[in-house]
């Protein structure tokens, strides 16, 4: 009998802690199905953010660093530079990407890191219990903006992609969800890509997911898919930003 | 014999560290340790290493972070403020058990302070500095010679023990031109089967981590790590004992501190006070056991330090209290002049 769906070979037995309905899931497999097809396991080293995903390491089988707060970018250009033939990824939150870590992140972008970085982006900080994050929408509700995100007094939301595409550096930045089967097909293609671009030498790749976060959303797991839709994708437009090599 | 070279002190830090086999350097602009980064950048890229501009101090330790993790000799250098902010970094490669060299030429402070040279990092150093129980090997050079020397040696210890390592300098030090040697050795290699290098589909997955949601699990990894600095500072303590055999009081200096200490105790024995001096080369782990020795004969301990008096206490602490320990020091960049310290230590001698 022909195997049609199986755990893909870089991800561990572990099981994972995330929340039900919580997309992490689905973006973990993602990238280990790419490191899978692309055939580089036993060569890549991946970096766990601080955030929901900070277990990253005890889930993806290749070799794992836990980084310090918004520093992945940093510690992914040490493992690079220290061994170039390494396949070096980081898996970061909103909060950490984005705000604590967008130093990091710019700079690793404008040096053309020949890393890739997968940019969870669920518009709140999970793991610390629903705060509002740098990427949460003008009127959100979170524990620390009770009254709805006012843009008066705590600004706007960061689009990173744009952002980020501004600059000479990267190669690739693109923007996907996985709120629906073709947007996780077409993430799929993004996440894939980012890796392959590493693997060909061509530089720093940032695939952008806009995620769910039921919990902290007070939603259950369909109207948080449904919210993506309505609201996320809106103020943060699907779709490739930055594409050197074929002069996007 | 090696040839001799006129070298800055932080010039013959960077080119020890490189035959040492460092062939990674991460860094970031600031006044008094400016030669070093330069050296780096000029030589690095000749020699086949890595030498990145990092965007802040705190991306250039995570950098080293990273490659600490990949296996390599890597290294920062720094300057008081700067060092403040890699100490979250130096605090998870303490607490993922990697080595690692830190380099502290040392400015006035605290805040922005001074750029003059100062040993005010002295508690930062060697009390912590960053959260969390651990320590790093620090050694201290007194000389340009001594900035070559030490350096090779830290990157051996911090391989050995699996520790960040630093050189605590000084603005002078770093800055002063000597002539020195430096010693042509292979670098010595250490197996690291923990490193991150990829699993080559031949081992399970390695993973740099200093995370333990367990209290018992995070205890035990703090019992462990404490057993290994037990070991460093039974057999790691370094310094030097100048006139000691006969002294009767005791100068403790390290760095450029000592050798204007060392000026100091001759012009003292002309005048008829025997005095010596304890410096100390490593001050984590503290050379307890010279000064505690030094207690059972000498009459009085003199501290002399670039900083309001810090390895005062740690004097105190090795001997005991069990002599009068007096301090001689002067802060915010400027260094106490043989003058001061030889009436510092008349007055302790009873006020000849």
């Amino acid at each position: 009998m022909a195997i049609v769906f199986e755990r893909p070979k870089s991800l561990t037995q572990a099981e994972f802690h995330y929340c039900p309905g919580c997309t992490h899931g689905i973006i973990h497999r993602l990238v280990a199905e790419a490191i899978d097809t692309l055939g580089i396991e036993g060569r890549t080293v991946g970096v766990a953010p601080v955030g929901c995903a900070v277990f990253a390491y005890n889930y993806f089988n290749c070799d794992m660093i836990e980084a310090a707060h918004g520093r992945a970018p940093a510690v992914a250009t040490g493992l690079k530079r220290a061994n170039p033939e390494s396949i070096v990824f980081t898996y970061q939150g909103d909060g950490d990407l984005a705000s604590i870590g967008t130093a990091e992140t710019v700079h690793s972008a404008t040096r053309g890191e020949n890393i890739t970085i997968i940019f969870v982006n669920n518009a709140i900080y999970g793991m610390t219990g629903g705060q509002m994050a740098p990427t949460s929408l003008p009127g959100q509700v979170t524990q620390t903006s009770p009254y709805g995100r006012d843009t008066k007094t705590a600004g706007w939301p960061v689009r990173i992609s744009e952002l980020l595409a501004t600059l000479e550096g990267p190669e690739y930045i693109e923007r996907v969800a996985v709120n629906n089967v073709k947007n996780v097909n077409n993430a799929k293609r993004a996440i894939e890509k980012a890796f392959r671009n590493q693997v060909e030498g061509k530089g720093f790749s940032l695939v952008e997911v806009i995620s769910s976060c039921p919990t902290n959303w007070g939603m259950t797991p369909k109207q948080a898919l449904q919210w993506v839709d309505e609201k996320m994708i809106p103020y943060y437009p699907l779709g490739v930003y930055r594409d050197k090599s074929k002069g996007v | 014999m090696a040839e001799k070279y006129l070298m800055k002190g932080n010039e013959a830090l960077a080119e020890a560290a490189i035959r040492a086999g460092c062939r990674i350097y991460f860094g970031y602009p600031i006044t008094p340790q400016t030669e070093l980064a330069a050296y780096m950048a000029k030589r690095m890229p000749k020699i086949g290493g890595v030498f990145v501009q990092a965007e802040s101090e705190i991306a250039a330790i995570n950098m080293v972070y990273g490659a600490a993790a990949a296996g390599k000799r890597v290294m920062t250098s720094s300057s008081s403020p700067g060092i403040s902010l890699k100490q979250e970094g130096i605090s998870y490669l303490a607490g993922s058990d990697l080595p690692a060299l830190i380099v502290n030429v040392q400015r006035g402070g605290p805040g922005l302070g001074g750029i003059q040279p100062s040993q005010s990092d002295y508690f930062q150093a060697t009390k912590g500095g960053g959260h969390g129980d651990y320590h790093r090997i620090v050694l201290t050079p007194a000389s340009v010679q001594e900035m070559a020397d030490l350096t090779g040696l830290a990157f051996d210890l911090a391989d050995k023990y699996r520790v960040p390592s630093m050189i605590l300098a000084d603005g002078t030090i770093g800055q002063m031109m000597e002539p020195v040697e430096i010693r042509e050795e292979e670098p010595h290699v250490f197996e690291k089967p923990w490193a991150l290098t990829g699993t080559q589909m031949k081992r399970p997955h390695n993973v740099v981590n200093s995370l333990y949601l367990d209290p018992e699990e995070l205890e035990q990894t703090n019992i462990d790590r404490f057993a290994r600095y037990a070991q460093i500072e039974a057999s790691e303590a370094r310094w030097e004992e100048y006139m000691m055999e006969d002294a009767e009081y005791c100068l403790v200096a390290f760095g450029i501190a000592s050798r204007v200490a060392k000026n100091a105790v001759v012009s003292l024995r002309a005048k008829g006070i025997k005095a010596g001096l304890i410096r100390p080369i490593t001050v984590w782990p503290f050379p307890k056991e010279a000064l505690a020795k030094a207690a059972d004969r000498v009459k009085g301990f003199l501290s002399v330090e670039l900083s309001m008096g810090q390895m005062i206490e740690d004097v105190k602490l090795a001997t005991g209290c069990r002599k009068p320990v007096a301090l001689c020091s002067r802060a915010g960049g400027l260094i106490p002049g043989p003058d001061q310290i030889i009436a510092a230590a008349e007055e302790l001698a009873g006020g000849r």
